[in-house]
């Protein structure tokens, strides 16, 4: 027997080893173990800004492949907004906003936040000159201001496939954000959560487009709200079905957003299928896609904190843990 | 070349963290048995280390009118009250008016107080069903009170109790999450191998307090940024005792080098198994454990939750791989499905 397994089977103090969880757990005055997540709602409106940008950039460069032109500038033009909203919810959400830049003094893979900022480093700048290069034609046709209408194209392309490059990153390390805490819900998460940021951003991007595009070049983006709804539907599932950590994506207000934000993805999605010819409908669907988009991320938000502010997320799975397997223990090599 | 058990298992952190040739890491065994609830440690800390002010107001929590750590409080000292004895069933009370609980009522309001300790989220306030089964049985005694418990009611009611105190502190992990995702570099690991926040650099971005599994780490409201226990690092490099140590008038908080602390708390619990308290037993020594071993530890008379502490925490960022890989496979998989959306026929 190694030492982690006699670790594992002998836990010799007070004789307490329980076989069955217990139903009530103990605590200290009923108090939060942990200190639930102090991050305002400018991160969850961030969650889906940011989703929002990395959809709006992979559109646009799948219509500049595609040669879609006015699809590309509405994916363009989303990535871009998308990224100056972000931007601001993060640097308002700070406790200290004029220190924003302290983030640029180091890179951490240990820090998800820290891997984010490096990746919205990038995908910012060049997605907005995409975006900006679409103004080229207002151009006038002569002078240094005539050349760069003649360079925005190409510019323009350069960037927007930069931009696409970077966006499912930016799309879906924020599960990686969310999940590397110690508040259960999202922790215990951790495998879905990144699926279903990533479907959502798909699905919120592709509503954008039903709205603002031209419906002569909106066929890719019917595909891709039933693809993002997909993705996001499995993985939340999964997500949804944790047993104990998993409540709050079930009950309460959290849970009701989180079933909110599936029920419009699923008409959002049916609704783009069925909409080919309907411009009023498209419209719908597109609304519903972004707004089941903004469920889904206030939702998955606020379950975590309700799971961090009671104690009992915290004590009793950590309880069935040790009745199942003893406590944790690494295999001793130093 | 990072570690083998950079995120997880024993480690050494300080050499770890790049010291060539560090001191031996230093940290605290606090014994519980010893402690008799005087807070000397809570004021020592707040006066040497310039702790704001965290709220005047009495809890209704036993004598804990702190209530948890916060920004505003690096020492906690926690009050538990229950109607059992201490170590083997000696009845400390006998003949004397001590006695029965006054409700499990008095718990759960307990639960529902509050005070503005000027940080976030600071103290807010918790599940009074939960606290009204906070002593393990159905009594609680409802102390402090304005005469010893069981005066003025018959013997035959009377109960015995026990009362636990423990003053908390910041566990300086050898895994330490809140350092791991400062995106920052605010947060750092000493070369005695505890984990310091700077307040320069410190830009109040919050994942440090979503990520400690103790509940430890909170944020200033008044100044945005995140605070807690340093283990006195200035005290350190001058040769000192932090000021909690120094200011513990029983010895229950001990610094020192941490492989004599781990010796000398192994002794305790025999000592005190030995002399009937079976329920004596160590948390966080083992750099075993899922966070791989605390630099601060402790001595507790009952299990961790009973005194607000997580019962197997495991650091987060021990998942941090697979982490990665699933947030690479999603991002592999919205790009495909962009690319079969637009490469499909078109109608």
């Amino acid at each position: 027997m190694t030492d982690a397994t006699r670790r594992r089977h002998g836990r010799g103090h007070g004789g307490e080893q329980l076989t069955v969880p217990p139903a009530e757990f103990r605590s200290y005055y009923g108090r939060p173990i942990l200190k639930a997540p102090v991050w305002k709602r400018d991160i969850a409106g961030y969650l889906f800004s940011g989703g929002l940008a990395a959809g709006g950039a992979l559109i646009g460069a799948g219509a500049q492949l595609t040669g879609r032109p006015a699809l590309r500038r509405v994916g363009r033009w989303t990535a871009l907004g998308g990224t100056v909203g972000s931007a601001y919810l993060l640097v308002h959400d700070l406790g200290r906003p004029e220190r924003f830049h302290h983030m640029l003094r180091v890179a951490k893979l240990t820090s998800p936040m820290s891997v984010g900022t490096w990746i919205l480093t990038v995908f910012g700048p060049v997605a907005g000159v995409a975006a900006i290069a679409e103004l080229g034609p207002r151009l006038p046709q002569h002078g240094v201001l005539g050349l760069a209408r003649r360079l925005a194209p190409s510019v323009g392309d350069v960037a927007g496939l930069a931009a696409a490059a970077t966006a499912p990153a930016l799309a879906t390390y924020t599960g990686v954000l969310l999940a590397d805490t110690a508040v259960p819900a999202w922790h215990d998460a951790y495998p879905y959560l990144p699926f279903v940021f990533g479907g959502s951003a798909l699905a919120a991007a592709a509503g954008v487009g039903l709205i603002a595009a031209p419906a002569a070049e909106t066929v890719p983006l019917r595909r891709l709200a039933v693809a993002g709804a997909a993705i996001k539907l499995v993985g939340g599932h999964r997500m949804e079905r944790l047993r104990i950590t998993g409540e709050p994506y079930r009950h309460g207000h959290s849970g009701r957003l989180v079933r909110a934000g599936n029920v419009l993805l699923g008409v959002g999605a049916v609704a783009a299928l069925l909409s080919r010819r309907s411009r009023a409908l498209s419209v719908l669907a597109g609304a519903a896609l972004v707004a089941s988009s903004v469920a889904t991320r206030f939702g998955i938000f606020e379950a975590g904190t309700v799971s961090a502010r009671d104690p009992r997320y915290t004590v009793v799975p950590q309880r069935e843990r040790l009745a199942e397997h003893g406590p944790t223990v690494a295999d001793g090599r130093l | 070349m990072p570690h083998a058990n950079a995120l997880y298992g024993p480690l050494d952190p300080a050499s770890d963290a790049g010291y060539g040739d560090a001191p031996p890491r230093m940290g605290f065994f606090t014994d519980t048995s010893v402690c008799i609830g005087c807070k000397a440690c809570e004021v020592a800390c707040k006066e040497w280390n310039g702790v704001p002010e965290s709220g005047l107001d009495l809890l209704g929590m036993s004598y804990d009118n702190t209530g948890a750590l916060t920004a505003n409080s690096w020492r906690h000292v926690a009050f538990v009250e229950q109607p059992r004895s201490v170590g083997r069933e000696t009845p400390a009370f006998e003949g004397y008016p001590d006695g029965p609980a006054v409700s499990p009522a008095t718990a759960a309001v307990g639960a529902r107080t509050s005070t503005d300790t000027g940080t976030d989220p600071g103290l807010p306030p918790g599940s009074p069903v939960a606290a009204a089964r906070m002593s393990g049985g159905p009594e609680f005694l409802g102390m402090p009170g304005g005469q010893p418990p069981g005066r003025g009611t018959g013997v035959e009611q009377r109960s015995d109790f026990r009362w636990l105190m423990m003053s908390d502190v910041c566990k300086h992990c050898t895994h330490a999450a809140c350092l791991d995702v400062c995106p920052t570099g605010s947060l750092f690991r000493t070369e005695f191998g505890t984990v310091v926040v700077q307040e320069d650099i410190c830009n109040g971005c919050g994942y440090c307090i979503s990520a400690c599994p103790y509940g430890v780490i909170d944020q200033r409201k008044d100044d945005g940024r995140a605070w807690k226990c340093t283990l006195c690092y200035d005290r350190l490099g001058a040769g000192m005792t932090p000021a909690c140590a120094q200011a513990c008038p029983t010895e229950s908080i001990q610094y020192g080098p941490l492989d004599e602390l781990r010796e000398r708390a192994a002794a305790r619990v025999e000592t005190l198994q030995e002399r009937g308290v079976p329920e004596a037993r160590l948390y966080g020594h083992d750099p075993n454990d899922g966070v791989g071993g605390d630099g601060a530890f402790f001595l507790l008379l009952d299990e961790p939750e009973v005194y607000g502490l997580p019962p197997d925490p495991v650091v987060t960022t021990r998942d941090l791989p697979a982490m990665w890989k699933h947030a690479g496979l999603a991002a592999l998989t919205m790009a495909a499905a962009t690319a079969v959306a637009f490469l499909g026929r078109r109608p």
